[in-house]
């Protein structure tokens, strides 16, 4: 069996989903740190734009661990592509496909569509709506609910945190409802 | 005292009593390394599995977050079973959540912004690792919105 070709596929749910449950106690017994990404937003405020909100000024240097995690994530998703990258298009399934190719989506190559995440898109209003938009929405959203899929989803639930699967909840029914209210007229208008 | 107070409302906080220095942090770096490229191997990163998520077309996003809950619950459940101790030696904490309305209004409005990206912040980072530049722009603004809720935090629920 060729191991490195078997790496080089995408990887199913039962392998990617343990592999990132590990990184739980991993965090945890490596050096007390509790597992959240959308921390690192909030360090990053901190760390630049403090603007005496008590919000942001803390000592975001005892916090660094959580910026040199998401570096890390940067470089992964770099060498991912370098060196284990997998030529074949993202198997979705069909229907997604046609439901999308109805919204006016029409390349399917790459982890993203080009036609909405296209540098050329980046000052127009489609930029407007995906990008600056949908960003300040995550930014926002993930530190108004105090944290978000890794903080709250994985880390909360695993901890059997009630307000955690409140707050999954809530970020399934915001999923849903862009997709399924909105999206269809934002494809439309833009 | 108000700052620790907010120091500690943070999701993801440093419980190590000990100091760490570059060698010490550089182990959450390879951890995120190791992350990330699970990110692009499993397609997590991908706005078309985010929809295919979204429209209920299949089972491959709710069995990675299910299977990553379960691991994760178990891995807790043994910490706290068998008091494991940190490789410093330290016990490790855990911060109980409590109830607040912003959980619900938040959350809601992080899953519109979810579907709209394709990605949740993890994901981001590992989105413009893979060379999807444009990225950055969604990343700045989602930094923009972090600042804006700190600014108007004492106004909303």
């Amino acid at each position: 069996m060729d191991l490195f070709g078997l790496i080089r596929q995408p990887w199913p749910w039962y392998v990617a989903g343990p592999l990132i449950g590990l990184t739980v106690p991993a965090l945890l017994l490596s050096g007390n740190k509790s597992f959240g990404i959308s921390s690192s937003l909030r360090h990053l405020c901190a760390a630049c734009l403090p603007a005496n909100i008590p919000f942001f000024t803390y000592d975001w240097k005892r916090e660094v661990w959580n910026l040199v995690f998401v570096t890390g994530i940067l470089i992964g998703g770099f060498l991912a592509v370098q060196f284990l990258h997998n030529p074949a298009e993202v198997q979705i399934s069909p229907q997604t496909v046609a439901d999308l190719k109805a919204l006016g989506v029409r390349h399917f190559t790459g982890m993203m569509p080009a036609d909405i995440f296209n540098v050329d898109h980046l000052f127009t209003l489609k930029g407007l709506a995906f990008f600056v938009l949908g960003g300040f929405l995550v930014g926002f959203g993930s530190r108004m609910a105090g944290g978000c899929t890794s903080g709250h989803a994985i880390m909360g639930i695993a901890n059997l945190q009630g307000p955690s699967v409140v707050a999954t909840c809530c970020f399934m029914a915001g999923g849903f409802a862009m997709t399924h209210l909105f999206l269809p007229h934002l494809m439309k208008l833009l | 005292m108000e700052k620790v107070e907010e120091t500690l409302m943070c999701d993801a906080p440093n419980d190590l009593k000990q100091e760490e220095h570059v060698v010490g942090n550089l182990k959450y770096g390879i951890l995120g390394i190791l992350f990330g490229i699970v990110f692009v191997k499993a397609e997590i990163i991908s706005w078309f599995r985010i929809q295919e998520m979204f429209r209920l077309q299949s089972f491959h996003m709710y069995g990675v977050i299910g299977s990553a809950i379960a691991v994760a619950m178990l891995s807790v459940w043994l910490i706290k079973r068998f008091r494991l101790k940190t490789l410093a030696g330290e016990d490790v904490v855990f911060h109980p959540k409590s109830f607040r309305p912003g959980q619900i209004y938040g959350g809601l409005l992080f899953g519109l912004g979810w579907a709209l990206t394709g990605a949740c912040p993890g994901p981001l980072f590992a989105q413009i690792g893979t060379g999807y530049g444009v990225v950055i722009v969604t990343l700045l603004s989602a930094i923009a919105g972090t600042w804006v809720y700190g600014f108007f935090r004492d106004k909303l629920p």
